[in-house]
């Protein structure tokens, strides 16, 4: 059996209220009017250090050294060139033997790396695919585009093993549909007429891919519980579900007034919250819609509720999450709005290639060093043991920081250093288990951080060297979620 | 067996420019300022110099590498220089070098110089720290700050001996006041206004506890002193002040990486305290120091460094910055000139300018700032963060 072996989502804490934006910016075109808010990536997060958390859930009681490939799906990955895949395999500790690919281009890159993973593990070439899906879009400013994109992350990995969700078909068509494009080096999202989109792209599409999956898998609307599938415009959405006699039962509401549309990974992130409220026997048909569409039916199988485990729901992120102060920030995070750094934000050291190759278990994948001799944590990994009355030498094993708690020892908020959004906050963590070492910590406010406040790691952009065309990741500390 | 360094070494003379942001002075101008006065204070010529020491520690944005800046500046006779540098503990460190070369009996004579333009960046503070600690810590250290890192320490203080923010503000603004009050006698000093303790608590946040006037000044400067052997020293002036101990403790990485530590003191201080009084025979710092300099870069610096030495009982410090324990006309002054606070902190100069106060205050040529009848001075000067540090510690007496 081959499918869906878990699953996890990722939705950034921030949110903007949509009302924010159109203060801001409405003037330009008050039709761009949208109710609820969207979630928003932090000044430190970007399409790979949400993919990566999104990983990180996923894998949340899955062996990471039986993970056979890792695909990253996305249309703004940090790198053109340095494969973002392969960064975030790095993050999530899995082995150097496997494959690893960024599938992008197209907002249905996230359904089209999960039925490649999906044949590599039906074809025994593979046993276990982690897919990782994350985009953070940008609108002009004043544009809808603006309005509707929002952040977010989810991954799914696929084998063969412990299977959650069994695969029982797909449909995929595939056109040049120029509903909306970017050309390379271009930030912005432009699009065509939206009657055009609507009513030649998913009206047409989105029915297409799911009647071609019933006749594939030989059942009928009525036999599928939850049908996922996207649709920008409201009263198209419901006409979608009319022509495919889906019931309002059927429908997994999209999630535009709670974070936007996140483009790629969407349709994971709705598969994810579907998968957390199912029960056996649920079958599930998820559309990933973009030059052309993708349609995927899953059943839901026993193993569905062991398999939840210590996993955050996608509703434990929905509710997780602090209203952004302001439209000029959202847009300063996103260095659409060149903000006066000072001198001293300017001055970025060079970036050693070398030295991150040599050390990039420690930066990106958080391995510091647990002695033999004495079981002391330490990082940075160390050849010396640095327990006093210890110091053996060159006794260390490997020790992974990234998936363990901490408590905050000390901190401060510092408004000298530089940081996007000041004060720079950081402090020292002790971790469960040993080690201790300073890290920044984020997803925070000064005036909630305490002395013994329970901490968890986040693999965040550390600096951005805009000279050097260098993204630094590194990880920070950020409050432990219940 | 190690003897120490105790009444080997007699300092006969030093300098100090006036420190602050010198926008009309470069390097080369500080240094023959600073070895000007030395040598007409030791009444000797340049060619009785046998070797010298040059600490500075920002040389990207002031003197440049190597020892060659002094020697160029100073046109010393092809000497044998040696160029030091211990972030903050620089100044100290060269006159470590200094004064074990005489004790060595290599030289009779030698000079250290410590020299500092810090205001050639652009920006409050210091340097960016992120560029100097080497390519793999740039990777992984937080984006911190001078007073970032030991902010940290006074969050961890307060936390320890339970004391709300602001009764741990209150505590040290009373000592940043103290600095302020002494540094407006000195001619000398970077800051010579004095300030309110509410000034202190209501100043700007630089990094939460710290705010404004909890850091010292971030100035441009050089001192200098000339040793040499204690037994010729009188044949050059009748007061010499004579080395009682010099000391240097660098951290092990325990503090920053093992559990133990509990960042409200310096584990370093400690121990480098306990070797400090060792050589220079003192059982009893809190009776036997007549007064100190200490590295209070932060005003949280100088609290704990009062209970790293010892004088102060741990959590204890703020009952004696309550007596006015530490004032000019208490029991045991500390920053007579002003300290880092006021005074200053060229980073290369900073060790050598604590030494200059103990040296003039022992020969009674202090001024308005005379402490009565000193007779053993203590300076502490640290490099780094409380995380991981050095401390620099020197003894001297008449």
């Amino acid at each position: 059996m081959e499918g869906i072996v878990s699953y996890g989502g990722y939705i950034p804490r921030l949110r903007i209220d949509r009302k924010l934006i159109y203060q801001a910016v409405g003037w330009l075109n008050p039709a761009t009017f949208m109710k609820g808010e969207k979630a928003v990536a932090n000044f430190d997060e970007d399409s790979l250090t949400m993919g990566v958390a999104a990983g990180i859930e996923c894998l949340k009681g899955v062996d990471r050294a039986g993970v056979d490939a890792l695909y990253f799906a996305c249309t703004t990955p940090p790198y053109a060139e340095r494969q973002n895949a392969e960064i975030a395999a790095t993050a999530l500790d899995l082995k150097s033997r496997i494959r690893s690919a960024d599938f992008t281009g197209t907002l249905k890159a996230g359904t089209t790396a999960l039925l490649s993973a999906l044949d590599a593990v039906k074809a025994g070439t593979m046993n276990s695919v982690l897919v990782c899906s994350a985009d953070q879009r940008m609108g002009k400013p004043g544009s809808a585009q603006e309005e509707i994109f929002g952040d977010g992350a989810a991954a799914i990995l696929m084998g063969s093993e412990n299977v959650t969700a069994q695969f029982l078909g797909s449909f995929s068509v595939s056109y040049d549909f120029s509903d909306h494009w970017r050309s390379s080096g271009s930030i912005f999202d432009r699009q065509w007429e939206d009657r055009f989109i609507r009513d030649v792209g998913y009206t047409k599409f989105v029915v297409e891919v799911l009647q071609g999956l019933a006749i594939e898998c030989g059942i009928s609307a009525d036999q599928i519980t939850k049908v996922i599938y996207p649709c920008l415009y409201a009263a198209d959405f419901k006409k979608i579900a009319r022509t495919l006699k889906i019931s309002d039962q059927q429908i997994v509401e999209p999630l535009l007034g709670q974070i936007g549309f996140t483009g790629t990974p969407d349709p994971f992130i709705h598969l994810a919250m579907a998968l957390d409220q199912s029960k056996p026997g649920d079958r599930i048909a998820v559309v990933g819609f973009g030059a052309g569409a993708d349609a995927v039916l899953f059943e839901v199988t026993e193993n569905i509720e062991k398999s939840r485990g210590s996993r955050r729901s996608v509703g434990h992120y929905l509710e997780n999450k602090r209203q952004l102060d302001g439209y000029e920030k959202m847009i300063s995070f996103r260095n659409l709005l060149p903000m006066e750094k000072g001198i001293r934000g300017e001055s970025i050291p060079p970036t050693a290639m070398s030295a991150l190759w040599r050390n990039r278990d420690q930066v990106l994948g958080l391995y510091g060093s647990q002695c033999r001799a004495c079981g002391t944590p330490q990082f940075p990994a160390q050849r010396i043991c640095v327990k006093p009355n210890c110091g053996a030498v060159d006794q260390m094993v490997p020790y992974r920081f990234s998936d363990k708690k901490g408590t905050l020892f000390t901190f401060t908020g510092d408004y000298l250093a530089f940081c996007t959004n000041p004060p720079s906050i950081y402090g020292v963590v002790d971790f469960e288990g040993g080690g201790r070492y300073q890290f920044d910590l984020t997803d925070v406010e000064l005036e909630n951080v305490k002395v013994s406040m329970p901490l968890e790691m986040s693999f965040r952009k550390k600096y951005l060297d805009e000279r050097a065309g260098i993204h630094g990741y590194f990880w920070k500390a950020v409050p432990a979620m219940s | 067996m190690a003897e120490g360094i105790k009444d080997k070494v007699a300092i006969i003379g030093m300098g100090c420019t006036k420190f602050g942001e010198r926008w009309e002075a470069g390097v080369e101008d500080l240094i023959v300022e600073a070895f000007m006065e030395a040598l007409e204070d030791a009444g000797i010529e340049k060619k009785d110099l046998g070797a010298a020491w040059f600490g500075s520690c920002y040389d990207e944005i002031g003197s440049g590498k190597t020892a060659m800046p002094l020697s160029l500046t100073l046109k010393l006779p092809f000497l044998p220089v040696t160029r030091v540098e211990n972030y903050c503990a620089t100044g100290t460190e060269a006159l470590r070098g200094a004064v074990y070369a005489v004790a060595s009996g290599a030289y009779d004579i030698c000079l250290a110089l410590g020299a500092e333009k810090l205001k050639d960046t652009g920006f409050g503070g210091l340097p960016e720290f992120a560029g100097q600690l080497g390519t793999k810590n740039r990777l992984i250290l937080p984006t911190l700050s001078a007073p970032g890192g030991f902010a940290m320490m006074a969050t961890r203080y307060f936390s320890k001996y339970g004391l709300s923010p602001e009764e741990g503000k209150e505590i040290l603004a009373m000592i940043s006041a103290k600095s302020h009050q002494n540094g407006s006698k000195n001619p000398k000093a970077h800051l010579r206004r004095e300030i309110s303790v509410d000034q202190v608590m209501k100043a700007p946040m630089v990094a939460w506890p710290l705010g404004l006037f909890d850091c010292c000044g971030v100035s441009d400067g050089a001192a200098a002193a000339i040793v040499c052997r204690a037994d010729m020293a009188k044949s050059f002036r009748p007061d010499p002040v004579y080395v009682k101990s010099m000391q240097i403790a660098v951290s092990s990485g325990e503090e920053m990486m093992y559990t133990d530590w509990d960042a409200s003191h310096v584990q370093s201080a400690t121990v480098c305290a306990a070797r400090a009084y060792e050589e220079a025979g003192i059982k009893n710092p809190r009776e036997e120091i007549s007064m100190m300099e200490v590295h209070d870069c932060f005003s949280i610096t100088e609290l704990v460094a009062y209970e790293d030495l010892r004088i102060s009982e741990r959590g204890k410090a703020g009952n004696d910055v309550r007596d006015g324990f530490f004032n000019l006309d208490g029991r045991i002054p500390c920053q007579p000139d002003g300290g880092l606070k006021c005074f200053g902190h060229p980073i290369g100069a900073s060790g050598l300018r604590m030494m200059y106060e103990m040296y003039k205050q022992l020969q009674g040529k202090a001024g308005e700032r005379q402490i009565a009848d000193p007779r053993l001075g203590l300076t502490h000067n640290m490099g780094g963060f409380p995380s991981m540090n050095l401390i620099s510690m020197a003894i001297v007496g008449l």
